[in-house]
C-alpha cells in the first residue's frame, strides 16, 4: 500500500496537483495491518497527518476488514468510495460491512485464484483509483509507475505499468465516481467532548501489564513466510541440535527424540533449517504449505 | 532547481548533501533511519564526496560529531528520541566546544511508555544544551533549514552546533512537493566553513574539552557561549534575509500568519502548525479574528519578535507538543516569561497540552480552543491549562484497564 501510495501521490503530482502522500507502519512486523494515505489539492495542502473523512478506501487484502486494528472502517461515510481487492461481489461486502456507499471490487485478473498478482497489489490500487478520481491522464499514470518503480529493474516497470492501465481501463465506466470532500467549517462544528483526565494512583496509572505469558497467546506463526518441515527419514535424532538453536523455542523434542515444531509460534526464521548437519529440515513457502494443511496453524 | 515529492528525511538529506557536508556519524533511530540511509547510498554510489562512519551509540556519534566539527571540516548527523538522551552528555559537551556542525533532530515522544510517534518531549531536553534549536513545518522548510543553520551555525559571531527539529511521521515519512535548489546557487549561499582557529589535528594533540577550577572561569566561558545564542538572533535573521534573496523563500525567526488585526493568536511549533494555518483560515472565514505565530527559532528564543507579534492581542493560546512533569507546556511557560510584566502584553495567556505521542488535533479542536480563548478574554479569567483528551479517549484507556484488571486478578490467583 505504500507503493500504492506513491505512485497515485506521483501520478496527482505530475498532473499539476499539490500532494501529500504516507505511509503509516503499524507493528513494524510481517503480517501487521499497514496503510498509506495520500491527499491532492490544487492548492498547497496545511492538513496533515492521517485522513479522517477519506473520499476512497481502498482494501488491498480482504481479511483486513476483519482486523479492528486494521481501521478500515475508520472515517467511511456514504460518500465514502470503496475498493475491495477481493474474490467476493460488492454486494456481498456491501452487505457484511453494511456500507450506504458505492463499493467497487478489483480482481487483478481474470484468472483469479494463484497469487501471482499479489506484488502488483500496490499499482493495481493506483491505477484503480487514478481513474476513479478522474483527473489523471495514462499518461501521468505510467510516468508514475516508472518513477517509483524504477528501482526494481525495468522488468518490473514493464510489468506493473501494464497492470495499473489494465485497472485504470476496468475502472473506465466508474471514472470520478470519487468527488472531492469539503474542508470541517469553523461554524456549527461538533465541538470536541473534552474531558478532565482524572488522577489515579500508580497502583493503576502506570504502563504496567501484569499478566504472565502472553506471548504464549500471540499467534507468532502467522508472520511466517517460509515454514520450516522435519524430514523424519533424513533426521539423525541427535535430540538437541534444532531445539536448542530455534531462538523462538519452537521445537520441542518428544521422548522419542523426534524434534516437533510449534507452527502457532515458529516464526520462520530458518535457522533450524540451516543448522541441522544432517540436512533434515526443508524450507518450504508458507502460503502452498497452508493450502495442503490448513488446520495446522 | 527542480520539484519533487519527497519526505521530510529526504528533504534532510538532500539538505545535508547540498551543504556539501564532508563527514556525517551516523547511528539508526526510528523515525530518522531514512536519512542515514538516503545518504549512505550516496556515498557508496559516489554522487556525494565525503565519509559516512556508523559509530556503536549516539553517545559517541555526537562524540565523533564535535570533534570532526573541532577539525574545521563540515559536519552532519541525525537522531530521535532515545538516541538524543543517550548522547546527552555529549550534546552539552560539544556545544561548549563551540565546534559548529548541523544535528538533525526527528522528533518523537520518549519513554515510558514507548512510543515511535511524534512529540518535542525530545528536542526540549536539549533546550538549554547551548545548541541553536530551529523546528520545521513543512519538508520544503527541512531542506531549506539545513543550509541556513550552517550559514548560522558557522558565523563568526555564533559558533555554535545547531538541531534541526522536524516531526516525525507527520513529515519524516510524509512526502511533499520540495523544491531542489540548484547546486551552484546553494554553493553562493554558503560558502566552504572557514574554521578559523579552530585547528584540532590527528596526532597533534591539543586540550578541546578542558577543565577548569573555580567557578569564575566556568561562569566566563558558559556566560560567553550563551552571549553568542543571544547574538545569533540578529546572525539568524541577516542569514534568514540573505536566504531570501537568493531562494525567494521568507524564514522569519517567528512565523506569524494573519496576525496584524488578529484578536486571538495562536502560539505553537512545528508541523501541527500548518493544521492550525488551515483553521485561521476557516476561523476567519466564520468572522473570528485569529492568527497563529510559530515560532521556528526556539533557541535562541525570539524575545523581541514574540512581543512584538503578541503586543495589543486580547488573548493567546499556547498549544504544547510536549509536557514539562510537574508544570506543564515548556512553551507556554517560555512565552509567559517573554511577555510578563510589560504594558501592551495580551492579558489572556491559555496552555492547552495536545498532540503528545503523535495524538492528531482536530480542527475542531483548534476552533474550540480559539472559542475557549475568547470567552476566557471576555470573561478576563484564565481557565487552568487543558489537554486535548476526550472522553473517547478515555473510554478507550478505560477499556484497555479492564483487560489488564482481569489479567492481573488472574496471574496473582495463579490462574
Amino acid at each position: 500500500m505504500k507503493t500504492a501510495s506513491r505512485v497515485l501521490g506521483s501520478a496527482f503530482f505530475l498532473s499539476g496537483f499539490e500532494v501529500q502522500d504516507a505511509p503509516r507502519y503499524g507493528a513494524e512486523r510481517r503480517g501487521a495491518p499497514t496503510f498509506a494515505y495520500v491527499r491532492a489539492s490544487r492548492t498547497p495542502i496545511q492538513e496533515r497527518g492521517v485522513i479522517r473523512d477519506p473520499d476512497l478506501v481502498i482494501v488491498g487484502d480482504d481479511s483486513l476488514p476483519a482486523v479492528p486494528a486494521a481501521g478500515v472502517m475508520q472515517g467511511v461515510t456514504a460518500r465514502t468510495v470503496m475498493l475491495i481487492h477481493s474474490r467476493e461481489t460488492a454486494e456481498a461486502w456491501k452487505h457484511r460491512l453494511n456500507l450506504a456507499g458505492p463499493v467497487m471490487i478489483l480482481p487483478t485478473s481474470e484468472e483469479v485464484g494463484d497469487d501471482t498478482d499479489l506484488p502488483f497489489v500496490g499499482c493495481v490500487s493506483a491505477g484503480a483509483a487514478a481513474r476513479l478520481v478522474g483527473v489523471i491522464s495514462p499518461e501521468a499514470l505510467v510516468k508514475a509507475v516508472d518513477k517509483e518503480i524504477a528501482p526494481f529493474g525495468r522488468a518490473a516497470v514493464r510489468e506493473n505499468e501494464r497492470r495499473a492501465l489494465q485497472a485504470y481501463e476496468r475502472m473506465a465506466a466508474r471514472a470520478r465516481a470519487v468527488t472531492e470532500g469539503v474542508d470541517i467549517s469553523a461554524v456549527g462544528y461538533d465541538a470536541p467532548e473534552w474531558i478532565e483526565v482524572p488522577f489515579e494512583e500508580a497502583r493503576v496509572s502506570a504502563p504496567a501489564i501484569h499478566a504472565a505469558a502472553t506471548s504464549v497467546q500471540v499467534k507468532t506463526g502467522a508472520w511466517r513466510t517460509m515454514r520450516p518441515i522435519v524430514d523424519e527419514t533424513r533426521c539423525k535424532q541427535c535430540w538437541w541440535i534444532c531445539s536448542t538453536f530455534c531462538p523462538d523455542s519452537a521445537i520441542t523434542v518428544s521422548a522419542e527424540r523426534r524434534p516437533e515444531i510449534d507452527y502457532d509460534h515458529c516464526k520462520g526464521c530458518m535457522i533450524c533449517v540451516a543448522i541441522c548437519p544432517s540436512h533434515a529440515i526443508e524450507a518450504v513457502p508458507e502460503r502452498g504449505a497452508q493450502t495442503k494443511e490448513p488446520e495446522s496453524t | 532547481m527542480t520539484r519533487e515529492l519527497l519526505t521530510g528525511n529526504g528533504a534532510a538529506a538532500w539538505g545535508a548533501r547540498l551543504a556539501n557536508v564532508d563527514y556525517v556519524p551516523a547511528f539508526p533511530i526510528t523515525p530518522q533511519t531514512e536519512i542515514i540511509e538516503t545518504l549512505a547510498a550516496w556515498f557508496d554510489s559516489g554522487e556525494m564526496p565525503g565519509r559516512l562512519v556508523t559509530l556503536e551509540s549516539e553517545h559517541s556519534m555526537i562524540t565523533a560529531a564535535g570533534a570532526a566539527a573541532a577539525t574545521g571540516v563540515r559536519v552532519f548527523t541525525a537522531t530521535s528520541s532515545q538516541g538524543l538522551l543517550y548522547g546527552m552528555e555529549m550534546v552539552y559537551a560539544v556545544a561548549g566546544w563551540r565546534a559548529p556542525f548541523v544535528m538533525v533532530n526527528v522528533s518523537r515522544g520518549l519513554g515510558t511508555p514507548t512510543t515511535l510517534e511524534s512529540d518535542h518531549s525530545d528536542v526540549l531536553a536539549a533546550r538549554d544544551s547551548g545548541f541553536l534549536q530551529i523546528h520545521c513545518a513543512t519538508c520544503q522548510e527541512v531542506l531549506d533549514t539545513i543550509l541556513i543553520a550552517y550559514r548560522l551555525a558557522e558565523n563568526a559571531r555564533t559558533r555554535l552546533p545547531v538541531i534541526v527539529n522536524l516531526d516525525g511521521f507527520y513529515l519524516s515519512f510524509t512526502r511533499e512537493p520540495v523544491e531542489l535548489p540548484d547546486p551552484a546557487t546553494v554553493r553562493g549561499f554558503l560558502p566552504p566553513y572557514d574554521p578559523q582557529n579552530t585547528r584540532f589535528r590527528a596526532s597533534a594533540p591539543t586540550s578541546q574539552g578542558i577543565a577548569v577550577l573555580g567557578g569564575s572561569p566556568y561562569s566566563y566561558f558558559r556566560y560567553e557561549a550563551h552571549l553568542a545564542a543571544l547574538n545569533s538572533i540578529d546572525v539568524y535573521a541577516e542569514v534568514a534575509a540573505k536566504f531570501d534573496t537568493v531562494f525567494g523563500r521568507r524564514y522569519d525567526a517567528i512565523d506569524s500568519y494573519r496576525c496584524g488585526d488578529a484578536e486571538i493568536v495562536f502560539v505553537m511549533m512545528g508541523s501541527f502548525s500548518t493544521k492550525a494555518k488551515a483553521a485561521v483560515d476557516q476561523l476567519r472565514d466564520a468572522g473570528s479574528s485569529v492568527g497563529l505565530a510559530r515560532l521556528r527559532l526556539v533557541r535562541p528564543f525570539p524575545v523581541e519578535d514574540l512581543r512584538r507579534v503578541l503586543a495589543g492581542k486580547r488573548g493567546i493560546a499556547v498549544i504544547d507538543q510536549n509536557l514539562s512533569m510537574g508544570k506543564g507546556g515548556v512553551l507556554h511557560a517560555e512565552i509567559a516569561s517573554a511577555l510578563y510584566g510589560r504594558r501592551d502584553s495580551p492579558p489572556i495567556l491559555l496552555s492547552f497540552i495536545g498532540g503528545l505521542g503523535g495524538r492528531d488535533i482536530s480542527p475542531e479542536e483548534l476552533y474550540e480552543i480559539a472559542a475557549e480563548t475568547r470567552k476566557a478574554a471576555e470573561d478576563g479569567r484564565t481557565p487552568p491549562p487543558r489537554l486535548l483528551y476526550t472522553r473517547d479517549e478515555l473510554r478507550e484507556i478505560r477499556k484497555l484497564q479492564a483487560i489488564a484488571e482481569v489479567e492481573r486478578n488472574e496471574s496473582e490467583s495463579g490462574q
